[in-house]
């Protein structure tokens, strides 16, 4: 009797696929994206963020007494949710996600996992961003095997056959964009005002060693990328407040939002990348977590802003984006001793974006009843995460069928893509 | 070939004037001397203790508290601005922090034991916690300080045991509040609440568990993620390690030297438990101390220590040989450090001169230190190399500590930041050595002579020691 809000969500879901798959059908002729001009943005939230407190699941008898004080109350009352379709709601930090949602840009998804069901944090990122069904075994990620499977089916005119096609906004490339495909990488702090006689020097002092002159060459051209796309070191929310401070007690807000207008700024610039994945940490809310407000509410207003930067920054090419945001796992469906939740199993993820067809929930909703939780404590997960990833990739960036099936998911029979998540 | 430079480079932190030449008799025997006890700072730097810094912390909390009462009392309008940039907690803590990094860095540049000083920096990246989190950011330097320096040589129960008991972790993983269901404290709370029911408006304050610190223990100090224990494991340790806190609470929490590890029998889970097939009779405290015993001398440990050591000390991808040579010395000896440094340095992958690491920051910033010379004395600059580098000192963020390999580092933005920081210390080296006899004075060996030719032909003295510093062959260890 409990479940009779959450059929609602099965049975608009089990129509959207079957509705969709007719749609799959159609020529490609008559979908505007092609290759070219799709763009994707990943963010990853690192630390593994509570999905019943991001995507309140109100209706659900069970989840006020297993979330306590974290949960966020339905709709309509203060502090509540922000209304979805009736089941679910949003944390009232997400504000910019619910507008976009009620414009039909947002698909938000529930009891979602990948394939890993332990409950460390980083073999969990690394089947996130591996695309395997485990934590070893690959040295690369399922982004950068996508784009390398792009580059190899030599596409379209106008397109660049080479050079790099993604961007990692970190001093770093994080696993899910590491492989075969050139990636650059590129973090948000002001950019390095080296002496160009030093450098030349150092080209020469490297020229016998390929490792250090491949990332010499790279960082030399990205610099120049940066400046030609606009310096946005300028903007004042990336400066840190005081230098020399740690951001002790901040929640680095602020630093997610730089991020995101890097990657937007690298994105229009001419012959700028199409991907880029931004990174976000801090979601490991093991203790005092808080409900509406709180600290788990500050990421989320910081989150929030971010995609809302993300959006405004990218401009013109919104039409044409879509934003995965996504987690390693979620949490315990019950709040722990000290006010927060442990490492847990199914969360949730989102789509964003002016090319997604949203304004949905996506959710076959298991229930938190004590006999439908996994091991008696998580949210059983119902979609896997790799049927969205194939999706995405698939229905937006135009990868092929069995590639997605081979070669950048393999073992992943079993996720099959899901359809109609991107505007025809 | 290149033994000297190898045990210098690799195994230690660097060269200093003379460390080649030391170390040049048999460089072996140079770097077992030096394992020998603890291992304490090197340096000018005086520092607080952890209880002292955490009495401060207890006061500056009393001290915002009070403020904020004033303020509700006097239904003065608040000042956002004003009231974010009063923040007494990171006041309080923030020079302890500084003065941490300026001290690690001091001892890094001057030591006379590099490779037992690398062995910290080892043992604290390992045994990770992370400034970032407000309540440890004066207290993350203490736990290397504290409970690692001491029992660098000694054996891992005591560094373990050391460890999980140090303020610094269990505030970093939460344990001060994990509370057992049938422990005094929660018997207690539920006879209240049944007379006198909860306040009006705040709920009844429920207690239990928290995970954090037991699955951490298991997954990246002992065991390993794959070292076959079960989410009931989990639980059970967290039960089991329930009461470990610090001194310095209110209320019912009363007791202990703040600052101080401190068990609160109030807060355990009474009764014997069962954890990974075997049941714990002991009582309190020791409940858990008989784990960590346990924990400390399991094959799945030997393996996971060795792979780890292993990795940093040889290769990103860790020889079998080597890591199976250094499980058995663990294992052999019941976790015996200075059993377990002997089989790596006579592990011969270690000694292959073309296998070399690529230097995180740290690593490249404490060469450095050591090659010009430089005893750092203001904190802030050392702590804004760290933040340009990406490795600002004790806040790797998770609690699995930095990563250890090459391509966790090497982005191109990474290096230019290398090639901008080693400029500007460059810009500073005044002593008198040509960069191209620095070359050979900190690299030995290792250095081409093509580097060196370059460094000759350099513009400027210290357009030469930037090119060293950047020069593949300082850039890896």
């Amino acid at each position: 009797m409990h479940r009779s809000p959450m059929r609602t969500s099965r049975r608009r879901f089990l129509l959207g696929t079957a509705a969709l798959a007719a749609g799959a059908a159609l020529p490609d002729v008559l979908f505007a994206h092609t290759g070219g001009s799709a763009r994707l943005v990943v963010v990853i939230l690192r630390g593994a963020l509570d999905g019943l407190a991001a995507v309140p699941p109100y209706a659900d008898p069970a989840y006020a007494g297993l979330h306590r004080e974290l949960a966020i109350s339905a709709p309509g009352v203060a502090d509540g949710a922000l209304a979805l379709d009736g089941t679910f709601g949003l944390h009232p930090s997400l504000t910019f996600l619910h507008e976009r949602y009620l414009a039909g840009e947002v698909v938000v998804f529930n009891a979602v996992a990948s394939p890993y069901r332990d409950r460390s944090h980083f073999d969990g990122q690394n089947v996130l961003e591996n695309g395997l069904a485990k934590p070893i075994g690959s040295a690369d990620g399922w982004l950068n095997r996508a784009l390398a499977a792009l580059s190899r089916s030599a596409g379209q005119p106008g397109e660049r056959a080479s050079g790099e096609r993604a961007v990692a906004i970190s001093q770093n490339v994080p696993l899910i964009l590491r492989g075969d495909a050139p990636v650059i990488s590129k973090s948000p702090q002001a950019s390095p005002d080296v002496d160009e006689e030093l450098l030349s020097r150092l080209a020469d002092l490297y020229s016998k060693d390929d490792w250090f002159s491949a990332r010499l060459s790279e960082a030399v051209q990205t610099g120049k990328l940066t400046e030609a796309g606009g310096s946005p070191a300028e903007s004042p929310a990336m400066n840190p407040t005081t230098p020399g401070v740690p951001p002790a007690t901040t929640p680095g807000t602020d630093r997610v939002s730089g991020a995101a207008r890097m990657a937007a700024t690298l994105m229009r610039s001419v012959g700028g990348p199409e991907v880029a994945v931004i990174e976000a940490g801090g979601w490991d809310t093991h203790a005092n977590q808080g409900g509406a407000k709180g600290a788990l509410a500050q990421r989320l207003t910081g989150l929030d802003k971010a995609l809302r930067t993300l959006a405004d920054e990218l401009g013109p090419l919104w039409p044409q984006t879509a934003v995965l945001v996504v987690t390693e796992f979620g949490r315990t469906a019950a709040m722990n001793g000290t006010r927060g939740t442990d490492h847990g199993t199914g969360g949730c993820a989102f789509l964003a974006g002016g090319a997604v067809r949203g304004g949905r929930v996506i959710a076959d909703w298991p229930g938190l009843s004590r006999a439908a939780l996994l091991d008696n404590r998580d949210l059983r997960p119902t979609l896997d995460l790799r049927s969205l990833f194939k999706a995405v990739l698939d229905e937006h960036m135009r990868v092929d069928a069995k590639t997605l099936a081979t070669r950048i998911f393999p073992d992943s029979s079993g996720a099959r893509p899901l359809q109609g998540l991107i505007r025809a | 070939m290149m033994q000297t430079e190898i045990a210098v480079l690799r195994f230690g932190l660097g060269a200093r004037t003379g460390d080649l030449a030391a170390a040049g008799g048999d460089p072996r025997a140079w770097l077992m001397a030096q394992i020998e006890g603890a291992v304490p700072l090197a340096g000018n730097t005086p520092l607080a203790p952890s209880d002292r810094i955490f009495a401060e912390l207890l006061a500056a909390r009393d001290a915002l508290e009070e403020l904020k009462r004033e303020s509700a009392a006097q239904r003065a309008p608040t000042d956002a601005t004003a009231a974010a940039a009063f923040n007494p907690v990171r006041d309080a803590y923030l020079p302890h922090y500084r003065a941490q990094v300026l001290a690690r860095a001091q001892s890094a540049a001057l030591t006379t034991r590099p490779f037992a000083e690398r062995l910290v920096h080892f043992w604290t990246n390992h045994f990770a916690v992370s400034a970032d989190k407000g309540a440890v950011l004066g207290i993350a330097g203490t736990l290397e300080n504290e409970a690692i320096r001491p029992h660098i040589g000694g054996r891992f129960v005591d560094l373990l045991t050391a460890v999980e008991q140090h303020p610094a972790m269990i505030a970093f993983l939460d344990n001060q509040y994990s509370v057992g269901k049938d422990s005094v404290l929660a018997l207690l709370a539920a006879r209240r609440g049944a007379g006198a029911g909860a306040t009006e408006g705040k709920p009844k304050r429920e207690f239990g568990i928290n995970e954090n610190l037991a699955r951490e223990i298991l997954e990246l100090h002992t065991l390993g993620v794959n070292g076959g224990y079960t989410q009931t494991d989990v639980t059970n340790f967290a039960q089991i390690i329930t009461g470990w806190s610090i001194g310095g609470g209110k209320g019912r929490l009363v007791g202990g030297t703040p600052g101080q590890f401190y068990f609160r029998d109030n807060l355990h889970e009474p009764g014997p438990k069962n954890f990974l097939g075997k049941i714990y009779h002991e009582s309190g405290r020791r409940q858990g101390e008989a784990v960590l015993a346990d924990l400390a001398v399991h094959p799945a440990t030997a393996h996971f220590i060795a792979t780890k050591l292993v990795r940093h000390f040889v290769a990103d991808d860790p020889p079998p040989a080597a890591v199976e040579r250094v499980a058995r010395a663990f294992l052999k000896s019941g976790g015996d450090l200075s059993r377990v440094y002997a089989a790596l340095v006579q592990a011969p992958e270690a000694w292959d001169a073309d296998v070399r690491k690529f230097k995180t920051p740290e690593d490249f910033v404490f060469s450095t230190l050591r090659a010009l010379g430089f005893s750092p004395q203001k904190p802030e600059e050392m702590v804004r190399a760290f933040e340009l580098l990406g490795q600002r000192q004790y806040t790797p963020g998770s609690p699995a500590g930095w990563p250890d390999t090459s391509k966790s580092w090497d982005g191109s933005d990474a290096l230019l930041r290398r090639v901008l920081w080693a400029s500007r210390v460059a810009g500073r080296y005044e002593q008198g050595l040509d960069p191209a006899d620095l070359a050979v004075s900190c690299l030995g060996a290792y250095a081409r002579p093509e580097t060196v030719t370059a460094l000759r032909r350099a513009s400027s003295a210290s357009q030469g020691v930037a090119l060293l510093l950047m020069s593949p062959e300082f850039q890896r260890r």
